[in-house]
């Protein structure tokens, strides 16, 4: 039995507003700008609480994975708001067409929609890999320039907002700092301003530079990196609020940026050409693709760099990363990419990893949990705690679990 | 001065040190949840006893503490680096510790490299479950661990975590097996928790610690560790106290405990916790409740010399014993229902004495035994029928309510839906492992708190607000519980969260549904469980519904039993025991293992006063009637001995030894590869079919828990090659499997995948023995040839392509002609089936669901009720690509969906899904399957399999699903004849 929603046509672009699920805090605000510019009217969804949690367990196999639940929940929950002109509210999920569930999310989701009884409200897929034909983003070139732009200055500011906010002298600078670039950059987008990555490498400089004048005190404050399944990752309701818990507890934390795992995922393109064979033409294109990309990415390094930041190195560099503990050809989920951030942030001085995942992820037996023991041989100084999320686990076993990686980084 | 406080999930403790570190007062108390009272009550004692108005160095630990810490703004410790704290201080040359709380397990490793290990969220609640197991036995901790130390023998039980560990150990308590033996048994499950969860590939040994409650009181835990870790540890005095020790010994602030108590005293008692709408908003609303529900009532008669022929029917249910007597009309003459004990016999035995001397001229007509004890009932007592629960409670439920459409069951330990169309059961919802026990879970937690389950759940009714406790599993529900408790949530709000996640545990995990519509408009509710007003008061809310729940609720098993016998009518007299013969009852258990075959079954037998004998525990027949097994229309079998067929124990000298574990996809793939491999001149040496043996040996390097129970034995299979000392053990990553055309893609899931990367980064065993696991696809023999030969030659330069090249064609025709095979036999056991009037179940599932350890004989259980056994793979083939609702992307799957539909296509088939626990992809198949199945008007069975080697679950789901099947059958005949 197929359940189906309407498709997403050309002419909803300008009647409908889109619904997001937000993920990634600073970076989705950005991409909310380019969907917008593109004439587009979207909004990420903000609610949160136990309501959406509640409804995903209603409408969706309840073993199924975490975000999964909560995306689907937090989309009843605005649908039941009366907030939204029900005929003319599409739903945007991404798909990532790779051998993980989450491909599923989004058949899941027309499914409780029907049962849940909006079956009229079309859903946007944003993928790459040519599936639900009939219902896609449209993907001009200008469009996925402005996408680019903002997941890379997203990735920017959200770096040195974290780099600075724990040694503030004046609280709230860095936030205030961090909402001024946003919208600054949002402007750019909207002007089709600075979104070439000519002029990206100016502004990446001209941001560094700015955030470094916000004055900082010296204190020590324990490294931790966070890295996992990428919605549990990025998502504070996904994650029980996890970066602002640490920064409370005194820690600075390192989230790898978002444009990691779309440049994973078309470096997958390349490592399955090389393992299997296939299309020669689309691993070249893959291949090229990344390279531009990853001068985007190192410009932005460089300019973190110059003002004394910390920056990861490229992402060829990182693919790097996992050798001797995880082939790059695990490329389920997060895969590699997973393995690789941990050796990134542990070179990096970040040794605390959290490593947050959806209970029961099935990846992450293999490329988190099944490389820690590896990752401790090759860095004995590596702290590493998985910490899974889940509608019924519990707050307080997570943060009794963090405390205690916190009680360890502190002794050593 | 130095005080330490450790507020545990349980118990809170205490210690005050002098200024020479000499422990001036020490104070272990169990909180029964009250935590900020017992913590108050604490400090004051601490007050009065040694710290006055002195400054007193301070500090909390403890799970539970970490509220409380920051209410009285004290530091906080984290429990484990506390334990680390007190070891470095006490024990320094300590290598590793081992603790055990009432909610975590840690093991904390100290010599060569410091490492700190907690549970994960799914295997919490060691002590918990020490605790719930000796409240299910009847006895104290320390009587159960005296018991522990006398016995003969352990069970296999699974060691998941708690709730599965109890699905084990009810069925042994219910056959009779010794107390001593399944003391034993569940502090041996303990241990294999702990290590399967927590050493990760890590070696325990050298000097080890034992701490905490249950290591502390339990000597039989203590040497179980010892025996399974070869170790001998020491459990050091004060092993309760390292906790609050390590936080004494880390406090570095000063404080005065007057001014805490002044702190607490000051508190908000906020409600940080996540709560829900009460139960009852007002008194009114209650009482209107529950004179409604008084309605709902079976009709009596007294039980006189005038009364005539009863029928009686007896429900030997997990924990309870149900009974009850009917007169010729179906009215209720007598009614008992009480908890077994644990012997469930004598419970019976003496309700009947009780019955024949109250009632000398009873004349018992039929005696219809169900539940789990069914069978043993009916052979002790020589019972005139046996049916199975589902049938049972359908057959009450009608009765009471003849247009019912839908029934929820809810007991203690299992959960039954029922949707009914046409007077028919139309499909069957049945709880999998994790939503066990949950009925009893209410009633522990009651006792643990010293209350009873009455009180309790009355207590819920009309708190304000009750606590969202989530709905997993009652793992899940006792660690929420704690957060709630820290959060301050007082006891009757836990109350009516308790009620309300096992509603929703019902409603959103075992029925699925989201719509009052799906369940129908005359809903009867029955089971032990729905006696609790609160649960009843919580469906209601939930599903917006008013639903029935007859004032029998707790025996519409024994009623309907009964209501069997009474609709069955013996031409002669029953042949239940007389007053006589029950006198003279009694009966033995002997626990012996049956040499009849491989499997090795765990058997009991109970031998009753007349000679006769009941054996339970047993896989197949032989033991009962001596006959073998008949496998000829068993299709797992089959696969089996095909694959046999490519086996091998031991090593050749004179060749080079290539070791291929028998594991996930190598099920499927052992044809290819050993035919590749051996073409080349290689010996292929393999793992053989798995066992708990085989499983245990490996279980020390399992770095996730939550990983599939197929995915975790691989460990095992691992380390069995090693043993064998092959050269080289090839188990290639494969992201994509073959591509039949059924799907979008053709992926294999995840774990299936990549797992030979978690071998080789966690078995210590690889370390000296290469593991060659390139990844490779078998997809395109072109492309295959071509990378597997430079594959092949990486490793071994002195092969020759020509050779490779043939070898590959060899493994290609091998794999073909092996599918072919079993495309044949499945015809031919479909065919055999139709001559012989059977009916045919497709046991879906994956490749390796083949093996024994794995299905825990399941298929062997359909062939012992009658019908045929194919698999999933061998009929596939014959469907074409359909649309599916949810992305079709992995070819199990896709065998799985095509599977499913070729059943709707032939009447004499139905489907059962095998769903091993932790396979994230079977949430997205288990309900596509079912739609499909329903589209064609099937019934759906889903088995969720483990490591929990009880069948009994599995036994009922496929008897109720046959039983459902020929009551649909009859009905059909019926439909013909009237037309």
């Amino acid at each position: 039995m197929e359940y189906l929603t309407p498709n997403f046509t050309k002419e909803m672009l300008k009647t409908h507003t889109i619904l997001i699920p937000d993920m990634a805090p600073i970076q989705f605000s950005l991409l909310k700008a380019a969907m917008e510019s593109e004439g587009y009217h979207v909004e990420l969804l903000h609610n949160a609480g136990n309501e959406a949690a509640k409804l995903g367990l209603k409408y969706v196999h309840n073993d199924t994975c975490y975000p999964a639940l909560l995306i689907i929940g937090q989309f009843l929950d605005a649908l039941q708001s009366g907030k939204y002109d029900l005929d003319r509210t599409a739903l945007l999920i991404t798909q990532t067409g790779g051998g993980c569930r989450a491909s599923n999310y989004i058949k899941l989701l027309r499914k409780a929609l029907v049962k849940a009884g909006y079956g009229n409200i079309p859903v946007v897929s944003l993928n790459t890999s040519h599936l639900e034909a009939g219902s896609s983003m449209p993907l001009s070139m200008r469009f996925i320039k402005k996408v680019i732009a903002a997941i890379e200055y997203g990735d920017e500011i959200c770096s040195l907002r974290n780099q600075i906010k724990p040694y503030e002298v004046n609280t709230g600078e860095t936030e205030q700092k961090t909402t001024e670039w946003i919208e600054t950059i949002s402007s750019w987008i909207h002007a089709k301003k600075n979104i070439n990555p000519l002029m990206m490498k100016k502004k990446f400089l001209e941001i560094a530079g700015d955030f470094a004048k916000i004055p900082k005190q010296k204190k020590d404050c324990t490294k931790v990196g966070i890295v996992g399944e990428i919605y549990v990752k990025f998502s504070p309701l996904g994650n029980n609020h996890l970066l602002e818990f640490l920064e409370q507890e005194g820690c600075e934390v390192n989230l790898p940026g978002l444009m990691g795992f779309i440049e994973y995922c078309i470096a997958n393109y390349g490592i399955d050409f090389h393992l299997y064979g296939g299309n020669s033409f689309v691993a070249k294109g893959a291949d090229l693709l990344l390279g531009w990309l990853d001068n985007i990415g190192k410009a932005m390094n460089k300019a973190m760099n110059t003002f004394g930041f910390y920056a990861p190195g490229s992402f060829h560099d990182l693919m790097q990363k996992p050798d001797g503990i995880l082939h790059l050809g695990a490329k389920m989920g997060e895969g590699w990419l997973l393995t690789a951030e941990m050796v990134e942030l542990i070179e990096g001085g970040y040794t605390n990893i959290v490593c947050a995942q959806p209970f029961g992820c099935l990846p992450n037996h293999i490329a988190g949990k099944g490389v820690i023991k590896k990752i401790r041989e090759k860095f004995p100084d590596a702290n590493i705690t998985p910490i899974d999320y889940d509608p019924s686990a519990t707050k307080v076993n997570q943060e009794n679990r963090i405390k205690l990686m916190l009680a360890i980084a502190d002794e050593t | 001065m130095r005080a330490g406080l450790d507020i545990g999930s349980t118990t809170i403790k205490c210690v005050i040190l002098d200024d020479h570190d000499n422990i001036l007062f020490q104070k272990y108390e169990r909180h029964y949840s009250h935590i900020v009272e017992k913590t108050e009550e604490m400090i004051r004692k601490m007050i009065v006893s040694f710290c006055g108005d002195r400054q007193v160095y301070f500090a909390i630990s403890g799970s539970a503490g970490m509220g409380i810490a920051s209410m009285c703004e004290i530091p906080f410790v984290q429990e484990v680096y506390a334990d680390r704290v007190a070891a470095n201080r006490l024990n320094p040359d300590t290598d590793c510790i081992i603790e055990l709380g009432g909610e975590d397990a840690k093991i904390l490793f100290l010599s060569n490299g410091m490492e700190v290990r907690m549970n994960g969220s799914c295997a919490g609640g060691t002590g918990a479950f020490i605790d719930q197991m000796s409240t299910l036995l009847k006895m104290d901790a320390s009587e159960l661990d005296k018991r522990a130390l006398q016995a003969n023998r352990t069970y296999t039980i699974a060691s998941r975590c708690g709730v599965f560990a109890k699905s084990d150990i009810q069925p042994l308590i219910n056959q009779g097996a010794s107390t001593s033996d399944i003391a034993a048994s569940i502090y041996q499950a303990v241990v294999n928790q702990t290590i399967a969860g927590l050493a990760q590939g890590r070696s325990i040994q050298g000097n080890i610690l034992y701490l905490g409650g249950p290591l502390t009181f339990s000597q039989c835990l203590r040497k179980s560790f010892d025996k399974t870790l070869h170790v001998t540890g020491i459990c050091p005095e004060n092993s309760l106290y390292y906790v609050a020790l390590g936080a004494a010994y880390y406090a570095d602030q000063t404080c005065s405990m007057k001014d805490i108590l002044s702190r607490m005293n000051n508190r908000n008692t906020g409600n940080g916790y996540a709560f829900l709408d009460p139960l009852f908003n007002n008194r009114d609303e209650y009482w209107k409740f529950h004179l409604r529900h008084a309605k709902a009532r079976v009709p009596r008669v007294p039980f006189t010399d005038e009364t005539g022929k009863v029928h009686i029917g007896i429900d030997s249910g997990s924990t309870t014993i149900k009974m009850a007597v009917i007169d010729e009309n179906g009215s209720l003459l007598f009614t008992d229902y009480r908890p077994n004990d644990g012997k469930p016999l004598d419970i019976v035995r003496k309700t009947f004495l009780k019955l024949y001397e109250d009632h000398p001229h009873m004349q018992i007509a039929t005696v219809t035994t169900t539940g789990y004890g069914e069978e043993l009932m009916k052979n002790a007592f020589h019972g005139d029928y046996g049916i199975v629960e589902t049938e049972a409670h359908f057959l009450a439920a009608k009765h009471f309510l003849p247009d019912v459409d839908f029934i929820i069951d809810i007991g203690g330990q299992d959960m039954k839906c029922f949707k009914i169309e046409d007077g028919a059961i139309s499909d069957i919802f049945l709880n999998e492992a994790c939503s066990s026990g949950c009925g009893s879970f209410l009633q522990t937690f009651a006792e643990a708190l010293g209350s009873n389950v009455e009180d309790f759940a009355m207590q819920g009714l009309f708190a304000k607000q009750p606590v969202d406790l989530g709905s997993r599993c009652t793992v899940f529900m006792n660690s929420s519980v704690k957060q709630a408790q820290k959060d301050g949530a007082t006891v009757d709000c836990i109350s009516a969260g308790l009620s309300i996640s096992i509603v929703k545990n019902a409603l959103y995990k075992v029925i699925r549904t989201n719509s009052v519509e799906s369940l129908g408009k005359n809903i009867v509710v029955q089971g032990g469980t729905f006696y609790n007003e609160a649960v009843l008061r919580a469906f209601e809310k939930e599903m917006g519904i008013h639903v029935i729940r007859p004032d029998i609720a707790g025996l519409m098993g024994a009623y309907g039993a009964a209501l069997y016998g009474r609709e069955h009518p013996l031409s002669q007299n029953s042949t239940f025991l007389s007053k006589e013969e029950m006198e003279n009852f009694s009966h033995q258990v002997q626990n012996i293992q049956c040499k009849g075959c491989g499997n090795h079954c765990q058997l009991t037998i109970n031998l009753f006063a007349d000679g006769k004998r009941f054996i339970s525990g047993n896989r197949c027949e032989k033991p009962v009637t001596g006959k073998a097994k008949d496998n000829t229309l068993n299709l797992y079998a089959y696969k089996r001995g095909l694959l046999e067929k490519y086996m091998n124990d031991s090593c050749a000298e004179d060749r080079v030894n290539i070791g291929i574990p028998l594991c996930l996809n190598m099920y499927e793939l052992l044809p290819f590869w050993q035919t590749l491999f051996s073409s080349l001149g290689f010996h292929v040496v393999t793992s053989p079919f798995s066992s708990r043996k085989l499983y245990q040996k490996g279980q020390g390097t399992i770095p996730s828990d939550t990983a599939c129970f197929p995915a975790k034995l691989s460990h095992g299979h691992i380390h069995d090659l090693y043993e064998k000392k092959v050269d080289y053990i090839f188990y290639p990553c494969m992201t994509y499997n073959v591509d039949e055309g059924k799907g979008e893609n053709h992926y294999n899931c995840p774990v299936v995948a990549y797992y030979p990367e978690v071998l080789a980064d966690n078995c210590e065993e690889l370390s000296s023995l290469p593991l060659i696991y390139d990844y490779v696809s078998i997809d395109d023999p072109k492309v295959f040839t071509k990378k597997f030969t430079a594959i092949l030659l990486k490793y071994f330069p002195y092969l020759k392509k020509k050779e490779i090249q043939s070898s590959i064609e060899n493994a290609y025709a091998q794999y073909a002609s092996h599918m072919q095979k079993i495309r044949e036999r499945a015809a031919w056991i479909i065919d055999e089936s139709r001559k012989q009037n059977k009916h045919t179940i497709i046991l879906a599932g994956r490749p390796y669901h083949i093996d024994p350890e794995i299905n825990h004989g399941i298929d062997e259980l359909i062939i012992r009720q009658g019908a045929s056994v194919i698999t999933e793979d061998s009929i596939s083939h014959t469907v074409g690509k359909f649309n599916t609702s949810v992305l079709n992307q992995w070819t199990y799957h896709s065998r799985l969906y095509a599977a499913a539909k070729y059943c709707t296509l032939h009447e004499d088939t139905d489907l059962v899904q095998l769903v091993s626990f932790g396979c994230g992809l079977d949430a997205i198949t288990t309900d596509e399957t079912r739609e499909i199945l329903q589209e064609g008007n099937k019934l759906y069975t889903q088995l969720k399999i483990d490591e929990i080697t009880n069948t009994g679950a599995a036994n009922i789901r496929l008897r109720s699903l046959f039983a459902a099947l020929a009551a649909k059958k009859e009905e059909m005949n019926h439909g013909v004849s009237d037309a």
